[in-house]
């Protein structure tokens, strides 16, 4: 479950609008080494969707989405 | 062959409301990997001259009366500027940007008038042979 997996890096994107949230994921992914994992915090209603979307297409690995308290957070693997 | 993986967008209209789409979109371009060739024109082009991009403040007419509450959102939200996210979309993708010749005539200026985030400046017959190569094309 989400809850276990350890996360490298967070980017705090609370407040950003769509589409920030799924663009600084696509800076932090860059440059991140095979093997990260990286959560996004962000409170739009775009990045939840788009996220997995994205993460299917450029073939990297959804970890998953949990719901907190006024925003989502949002892991992906860099598997590529 | 139109190649799905190429957007072009014409961006005639140099209002707030306008260009924020434009980078928006652009933006989701560049999440799918697209390339995405963008073409300024008449008001969409003056809004890219040097100094202009950030003091853009004018809605379209036809929705005029929602200026005030727009820019007020705009700014109590803290909403990143158009500009802001299409720079940022075009470090992060293939975007290129290109200024109307006919335009640039018209109004007397040259590659130095505009931001530097415009790459070159096209006649229209060399924008839509891009625009016939894409799978989607946009008028905004």
């Amino acid at each position: 479950m989400i809850g276990n997996v350890e996360v490298t890096r967070e980017i705090d994107a609370r407040g950003s609008f769509c589409p920030g949230p799924m663009m600084e994921l696509i800076r932090v992914i860059r440059s991140a080494q095979i093997g990260d994992v990286i959560a996004v915090l962000s409170s739009d209603q775009g990045s939840k969707r788009d996220i997995p979307k994205w993460t299917a297409k450029a073939n990297q690995e959804f970890i998953g989405v949990e719901t907190l308290d006024g925003y989502d957070r949002i892991i992906v693997k860099k598997v590529r | 062959m139109s190649d799905q993986n190429r957007m072009s967008i014409v961006v005639f209209d140099g209002t707030i409301d306008k260009l924020f789409p434009v980078s928006i979109i652009a933006s989701g371009g560049v999440m799918n990997d697209m390339r995405v060739d963008i073409f300024l024109t008449f008001w969409g082009l003056l809004a890219f001259r040097k100094g202009e991009p950030y003091k853009v403040s004018k809605v379209s007419k036809d929705y005029e009366e929602w200026a005030p509450e727009m820019m007020r959102v705009l700014q109590e939200k803290k909403v990143s500027s158009w500009y802001d996210t299409l720079l940022q979309a075009k470090e992060l993708g293939d975007i290129h940007i290109y200024a109307c010749a006919m335009t640039a005539d018209l109004f007397d200026l040259s590659k130095e008038d505009f931001e530097p985030v415009v790459d070159e400046i096209i006649g229209v017959g060399e924008f839509i042979a891009m625009a016939q190569e894409s799978g989607t094309t946009l008028y905004i």
